[in-house]
């Protein structure tokens, strides 16, 4: 499986990824990676702004008499919308979460499993 | 919101979601629209009046056919189809229909006219009934829109009547 892939898959199912852990820092993002907070407000200003621009162009389209004019208003708007949330802004990454540095990682051990008793029979 | 093709996706989805409730909206709006329209139908000539071979009745007249449709139009309009139809009582069916002319207005500013023409369709009766009968002449209209429900309706004109023998 590609990294691509394979990351695209990961994150489906709800495990933070980021293509950036592959890259060296100095590389453009060619993955367009956002981190957690950019992601909630790309899509909040997605859901925003469509709406924003749909009444406008309907109510520009009613006033004016002109069917076009909503549809024009309307596409410009998508595409707007669509320049501002869809590639990573720099705004979009302000809240990065870096992976934990291996020395730092060695000053908190992980919590040992104890083994406990074999259980008897259920409880009631 | 994880990748260039998540956003991608949700974007053109939405919009196209979003768009999907705009034209629903546009459609309703024309039920603001009240229309006030106008016809009148005069017949200048009844050109032949004859029984063909088969045993029914055929009639061949020149209308002159004036209307004021323009409060027809809504922003959503995309043209309006008319025609004009005879409509008349026989022994044999409780209502003919017979359609004589019909066009399409592409814009408002068309929608006010008048022209002068025969009939562009035969006007052929199911029999031979239609000597001294009287007969309405209906103007119908369909207002096609760009999106969502079409409206019909139509004027009628009664008060015309066929000569009593061929001609």
């Amino acid at each position: 499986m590609s990294y691509f892939t394979q990351n695209s898959l990961l994150s489906f199912l709800g495990y933070p990824v980021s293509l950036q852990t592959f890259l060296p820092l100095s590389a453009p993002s060619l993955h367009f990676t956002m981190d957690w907070q950019g992601q909630k407000l790309a899509e909040q200003i997605m859901q925003i702004m469509l709406l924003v621009f749909a009444v406008t162009a309907f109510v520009a389209g009613y006033v004016l008499g002109s069917f076009q004019m909503m549809v024009l208003v309307y596409a410009g708007g998508v595409t707007l919308t669509g320049l501002i949330t869809i590639p990573n802004w720099p705004f979009f990454n302000r809240h990065p979460l870096n992976w934990l540095d291996p020395s730092e990682a060695e000053k908190h051990p992980k919590p040992q499993v104890t083994v406990s008793s074999k259980k008897k029979g259920f409880k009631r | 919101m994880h990748s260039f093709g998540h956003r991608l996706n949700g974007l053109l989805t939405f919009s196209v979601t979003i768009l999907a409730i705009m034209c629903a909206i546009a459609s309703l709006s024309d039920n603001l629209n009240t229309p006030s329209p106008t016809a009148e139908i005069k017949i200048m000539n009844i050109n032949w009046f004859q029984k063909q071979p088969q045993g029914n009745d055929e009639v061949s007249l020149t209308m002159n056919i004036s209307a004021d449709l323009q409060s027809l139009f809504t922003w959503n309009t995309k043209q309006l189809f008319i025609f004009v139809a005879a409509e008349y009582e026989t022994p044999k069916n409780s209502l003919n229909q017979v359609s004589l002319w019909d066009a399409i207005i592409p814009a408002k500013e068309h929608a006010k006219f008048w022209i002068h023409t025969s009939n562009k369709y035969r006007f052929v009766d199911q029999g031979n009934n239609l000597r001294g009968k009287k007969f309405n002449l209906t103007l119908h209209w369909h207002v096609m829109p760009k999106t969502g429900k079409m409206f019909a309706d139509k004027i009628v004109m009664a008060g015309y009547s066929f000569p009593e023998e061929y001609r």
